[in-house]
Order: structure tokens, then sequence, then C-alpha cells
């Protein structure tokens, strides 16, 4: 059994991943590289005695050094150095994929090109003379479908074929583009200086050469001789002088010429296609006066699903929960007041429960954002945004990421991938957390509930969101002015025809985004549930405070006083102990010590506990109030807590809870997520304290003008 | 024809670009869709107050408008 190393390179949109999804199934995760900030997959699969490992490069349409994905996807080939590299070609566009083509080509690395989608090729009529292309880049052609999976046992075999080939080394001297005289010129020269100097790695000379001409950094770098150095610049100002262009223009002209005069000689058309029927939709689509009711439409439609269709199957979790939870109760006595139980019942089954009861809502919505982006829809609506997200110094694009941040910040933050703008990304970054996510309702479920009658109930929350989205174009549209000014943006979109999306398409989507949402339950929000549970039941009372209260109810017991009035006594005392002993616990020191800080938003040091979890992941503050109150057993938490609630707070102090968590402290994953897509901690940081400092602000600001003036205090 | 930046092209015209007055940026996201001189495209919308949407190599494209101001045809 042989270990073979594959790559699979080709354009974003062309099916690669799907095609590296049947290669591998399941057995894939996510490859560990070396400051690299893009994500590669890698995946293995078994065929015919051979193990093959399949790594998936970022879609790119070049290999020049000018974006991460470009340079990530050429240096993986470059210094990893994979057995050969799988070209996935959407062939329904296929000069437009060629491009890519021929430049690996020119690396040198064995390649099999695949025709992929080739059922679209057909429709649209084009005909390949498969032989010809096979002949053209040396190189085995298969056509496959990938989303069916056709081509794809026949796609392992080629891969094994061409790996045990003998000589599958490259060819060194095939000259795939002629660049015209001058060019050539100057690469011979170039080429002939790179073979005195530079003989260990295997990389073909001619491309090197080319690579230089092109102004490739990197290269530059690996070939640090002053000769080839002086040469490159003599041979730049010459090329420059005699065809009035860079090099680099020169060099794509003719690669897309050598791609067009193959096509022509390769490719059939037989069906003429002008308006198609996508142009046509999009008349209506992107029209003027119907465009935007028509998007605005479908956005409530959006929400409108996720929220009511959400609901039956929140019903059914809540039920589980409920059962586990009072199973796992009765494994102890009755009044059990054991820790352990606390711990299980309340904090894990109740806590992880009470965030997997959303999990409905969030599938729905990213259900319904596959749809809208599978169908092609989604590059209309960018377009639509564009000039509204301008106003605001955002990108059209940035609106597909925000719109995912209402089910979860970390997928959506990864979705900001597609902006190539960094100023874009980054302010989008800034502003997703402002997109009330799923870790927040929770919250908000918890407290409209307990102070506002029933028909304000959906107006509320309609509200909270409507607060986060002004937040977010706000704050967008300052560091636009400010921080990060100047940059103009260039909008190019590409509009593919209209599908009609695959269900298995829709849901893996779906899928791979709720993920993110449902591993933060089984991970961070599990974790630190038993920390601060840790936190807040250590250390105990003292023994000395123990045996005051436990005197002050032998006094009760021994009163004279009613049945009634005993029972009553007996728990005023119990929860006068409950809340000695959190404030002995760590967290409740804690909260104590914030106090003062949060005071000017109404919080007490109760809640600043609950902040002190929320940190982590906002779901928790729920459970760490549960716990703060001390409400054990089997009741309803949920409605116990929001009478508690009622009773301490009032309605102004609860919509400052929820205007605080909206804005403020992304949870850490979020954060960790922002480090790794910005490429900077610092810039984390900055989204972190940034948030966190408005929040407080804003929330203090609006408690004390409302107290002031006498709004919400009930 | 004389050359004309590309805005002014009417709808359903096929035009080849002669050359791209644009950053070193913008000239390079324009080259990976495969805008280059000598390169053909089809206009497909070009209406007063909507998109500008061109074909090129079978693919549409929107184009923002100052883009489209800075790549020169015939």
């Amino acid at each position: 059994m042989n270990t073979i190393t594959i790559a699979l390179a080709g354009n974003p949109n062309s099916g690669k991943t799907t095609i590296f999804n049947k290669l591998t199934n399941a057995h894939q995760h996510v490859g560990n590289y070396p400051g690299v900030t893009v994500e590669i997959k890698e995946g293995l699969f078994k065929h015919r005695d051979h193990e093959i490992k399949v790594v998936d490069l970022p879609g790119t349409y070049s290999l020049t050094p000018y974006s991460p994905d470009e340079i990530v996807a050429k240096n993986f080939i470059v210094e990893e150095k994979p057995h050969l590299v799988v070209n996935i070609i959407d062939s329904s566009n296929l000069e437009r994929n060629l491009y890519l083509t021929v430049q690996l080509k020119e690396m040198g690395i064995p390649l099999i090109l695949v025709f992929n989608m080739s059922d679209e090729a057909q429709a649209k009529g084009y005909r390949f003379d498969i032989e010809k292309f096979s002949h053209f880049f040396n190189a085995p052609v298969v056509e496959t479908i990938g989303h069916k999976g056709k081509g794809i046992e026949e796609l392992k075999d080629v891969i094994i074929a061409l790996c045990l080939k003998k000589n599958i080394h490259k060819d060194p001297d095939i000259i795939i583009i002629n660049y015209g005289e001058e060019l050539e010129e100057e690469i011979e020269k170039i080429k002939k200086i790179i073979e005195k100097h530079h003989t260990k790695d295997k990389l073909d000379s001619r491309w090197l050469a080319i690579k230089l001409l092109e102004g490739d950094n990197h290269i530059k770098d690996k070939l640090d001789f002053i000769e080839i150095h002086k040469q490159i610049e003599e041979s730049i100002s010459r090329i420059k002088r005699l065809t009035g262009e860079h090099p680099e223009i020169v060099i794509a002209e003719k690669r897309y010429g050598f791609i067009s005069g193959l096509c022509q000689m390769a490719v059939q058309s037989t069906i003429e296609v002008r308006h198609t029927i996508s142009d046509k939709i999009d008349r209506i689509m992107t029209n003027r006066i119907f465009g935007i009711p028509i998007f605005l439409g479908l956005m409530y439609l959006v929400f409108k699903l996720t929220f009511t269709l959400g609901e039956i199957p929140m019903g059914w979790i809540e039920t589980f929960f409920k059962w586990l939870g009072d199973i796992s109760g009765s494994l102890w006595s009755v009044n059990s007041e054991s820790l352990l139980k606390s711990l299980i019942v309340d904090v894990i089954i109740g806590g992880v429960g009470n965030v997997l009861v959303f999990l409905p809502n969030i599938l729905f919505l990213f259900f319904a954002i596959s749809i809208l982006e599978d169908s092609g829809y989604m590059a209309r609506a960018a377009f639509i945004m564009d000039r509204f997200m301008n106003k605001i110094g955002l990108h059209g694009k940035s609106f597909i990421p925000m719109l995912i941040g209402f089910g979860c910040s970390v997928p959506a933050i990864m979705a900001t991938r597609t902006l190539e703008n960094r100023k874009d990304r980054l302010v989008t970054m800034l502003v997703i957390p402002l997109m009330s996510c799923g870790a927040r309702l929770p919250i908000y479920t918890l407290i409209i509930p307990a102070f506002f009658p029933k028909h304000l109930f959906a107006p509320m929350l309609w509200t909270i969101y409507l607060i986060g989205i002004i937040l977010a174009v706000l704050l967008a549209k300052i560091l636009s002015i400010t921080y990060f000014k100047g940059d103009a943006t260039h909008f190019i979109l590409e509009l593919p025809p209209y599908r009609m999306p695959t269900l298995k398409g829709i849901f893996l989507h779906m899928w791979q985004r709720g993920w993110f949402y449902l591993k933060r339950a089984g991970t961070i929000i599990f974790a630190v549930s038993i920390l601060l549970w840790l936190m807040s039941s250590f250390p105990d009372l003292p023994n000395e405070k123990k045996e005051y209260f436990e005197n002050k109810r032998q006094t009760i017991e021994l009163s004279t006083l009613s049945e009634k009035e005993k029972m009553e006594g007996l728990k005023s005392i119990d929860s006068e102990e409950k809340e000695q002993r959190l404030l002995n616990s760590i967290s409740g020191k804690i909260g104590k010590i914030i106090e003062p800080i949060i005071k000017p938003m109404g919080f007490d040091w109760k809640i600043g506990t609950a902040l002190i979890g929320a940190f982590a992941a906002k779901e928790v503050f729920v459970a760490q109030l549960g716990i703060v109150y001390s409400l054990g057993g089997s009741e309803d938490i949920s409605e116990s807590l929001r009478e508690r609630l009622k009773k301490d707070y009032t309605p102004l102090i609860g919509f400052s809870i929820m205007l605080f968590c909206l804005i403020s402290m992304p949870c850490m994953a979020t954060v960790a997520i922002t480090a790794r897509e910005s490429g900077s901690w610092s810039y984390a940081a900055t989204q972190l304290l940034g948030l966190t400092l408005i929040g407080y602000i804003i929330t203090s600001t609006v408690f004390q003008v409302c107290r002031f003036l006498g709004l919400g205090m009930m | 024809m004389r050359p004309m930046p590309l805005i002014s092209v009417k709808e359903g015209s096929c035009v080849q670009i002669k050359r791209i007055d644009a950053g070193e940026g913008l000239t390079k996201r324009l080259t990976d869709i495969g805008l280059v001189p000598k390169a053909e495209l089809i206009v497909i919308s070009n209406p007063k107050n909507g998109p500008f949407i061109i074909s090129i190599k079978g693919s549409r494209f929107v184009l923002g408008y100052g883009i489209a101001q800075k790549i020169i045809v015939t």
C-alpha cells in the first residue's frame, strides 16, 4: 500500500468541493499547514490497494501572487509537491477555467483534467473534442457530473493509472504557449541563468522564468541571486519598451489567445445562446422597480420560515430535554440537594438543552440561505444590496455573511471570504456580531416574557433585532469614514445562471454551517457551563456560617408559628443561605468586584456573575442566572426564573440586559474565528474590546436617561 | 469602430478590448475573469439606471460603472 498525495485545483464554483466530497466521502479534515490562514481540507480514499490523500486547494482563477488563496494554492504545489494535480474545470465555462489549467500545466506537474458539469455544457450546446484537449495538455481528460457522482469511479482509475506510470515526471521540453518573440527571448535569457545557479529543486526553469517576469515575489525570494534579479529588471524594461505593456499583461493576453485558439479547434457550439432563460429571469429580478420589493419579500419569507416553522421541532427538543432532566433527576431522591444532581440536571442538561432548543431555527435559516445561494439568486441579491451597502461603507457581498450572522457568527465570519477587498472584509467581520445570533435568543426569550405583556412579545423581539441592524449600519459607516477610509471598492460580480438547487446540495450547505452552532454547544458551552458551576459552588460556606443558618432553622422549627408561616420562614432562610453561599463563591466574589462598574447599566452583582459566563458564550448567561437564583429540582426553570427576575428587577433593567448582550462581548468562538480569518489577534481583540465598550456606553446611557425620564420602571 | 469606454457601448454589441486604464489591483482582477486586451465580450445589459452586465467567455458579470469606464474597447 503506497500513499499517494494529490491536489485538487480549480475555479471557485467549478464543483471542486463536490468532487472532493465524493472522492473522500466522510474521511476528511482541515489540514495543518504552517503560516496558512486559508483553510485547506484533506481527505483520504482507498482504491485498488492504493491509499490516496486528497488535498482540496482553495478555489482560484489563476496562480498569480495577489490574493492569499492563490498564494496558498501555488505554494502548496511548489512546496508539498503532490504526485499530481487534478484540475476541476467547469466545462460549461471552459475558456475561463482553462486560464488556470494553462498555468498549472506550465508548472510541469502531472495533470488530470476533469471536465466537470458536463451536463450543463451539453445543455449549452457544447461538444468537446476530448482527444485534442488531452493531446494539447498532455494530460488525461475525464468528463464528470460532480453532483450526480458520474465519472468519479473513472476519475479514481485515471488517478491511479497516472501515478503508476513510469515516467510520471514532467516533460520539460513541451512548450505550451509561445509568448511571442520579445518575451521568448527574455525567457531564454532568464532560464539560462536559473539553470546555472539553481539545480536542487525539480521546478521547471521555464516556468520559473515566466513567474519572475510576472513579478512573483515568492519565486523571486526563492531565487535570491543578484544575477537573476538584475536580468529580470532588464528583461521587464525591455519588454515594456518593445511591446508597450508590462510582461504580465502580455503573458495574460497570450494565454487567453492560446485558449481561444484551442477552443475554436476543439469545441463545437450547436446552440447559439444569446438570451438564456437566466437573462429573462434577471429582467425581473434585478429590475429597477421590482428588484428591491422582490428582494425584501424574499427576506421576509426567509425570516418567517425561520421563526414559525422552527417552532415545531423546537417543541420536540424542549420536551426531550425536559424528559431527560426528569429521568436523570429521578436517580436522586426527591428533595435531594446534591451538588452533582444540580450539575447534571440544571447545568448540563438544562444548559445545553437550552441552547439546542434553538438549533431548528438556525437550521431553517441556513436552509433558506442555501436555497437562495444554490439557485444563484444570492449574486443578484448582492448586486441589489450593493448600492445601499456602499452608502454605509460596505460591499454588496457583505450582505450574505451578515445574513448568516443571524444564525451564528462563526460561519458568517467565514463567509466573508468572498469579499476580495480586505477593508470590506474587516469591517464586515467587525459588525457581524451585531446581527443577533442564535446565542442571544435564550436571553431574549427569557427576558421579554418576564417583563413585557404578551402583545409586546413579537414587537420587542423585532425591536431588538432592528437595533442590532441599525447599530451595525452606523458602526460600518463610522468605520468607513474614519479608520478605513479611502479604499475604493471595485464592483465585479459574477452572475451564474440560475439553476435548480438539489435537495442534497441544500442540506449539505445548511449542515456545513449549522455544524458550527452545534459544535459550540457540545464543546464551549458544555465546558464553560461546568466551569461556571464550579466557580459558583466553591468555595462553600465556612462552617460557622452554616451553623448560623442551622440555628435559625432550629429556631423556626421550635417556634409557635403556624405550619404555613414555618414553611415560609424556612424558605426565606434557604434563599438567604443560598445567596450567602453564592457571594462566598468565586463567581460571586467576581460579581461583587465588577458590581460598581456595571451599576450604571442598572446591573447588580448577581447579573454580574451571569455576565462572566456570557463572555465565553452568550447562552451560558441564562443558565448562570438560573444558578444564581438557585433553582434546583425538576421545576420549570424558565417560569420560576422569570418570576424571580420580575420580582427583583424592572423592565428597564431587563431591556438593558438585552441591549448589553446584543452589543457586547462577542463570544469566544467568534473572537477566535475573527483572529483566524483576519490573520491578526489584535484585530480580534479590537472587535472584542470595541464592541464591549460601545455596548457599555450605549447601555449605560439608555439606562440612565430612561430612568431619569421614568420609563420602564414599572 | 473608434475606441470608446465600455460604458458607452450599446446593449447587444460584441466588442474587443483595446486597453484597460486601471491600476495594478483592478487590472489583475479583470485579468482573472478574462478581460484582457484583444479579448472579445458582449454587452448584455446597459440600462440608464440598472446593472451593467457583460458576457465574456460564456460567463456573465455585473461591472461597476467606474470599471466600465476604464475599459476601452473597439
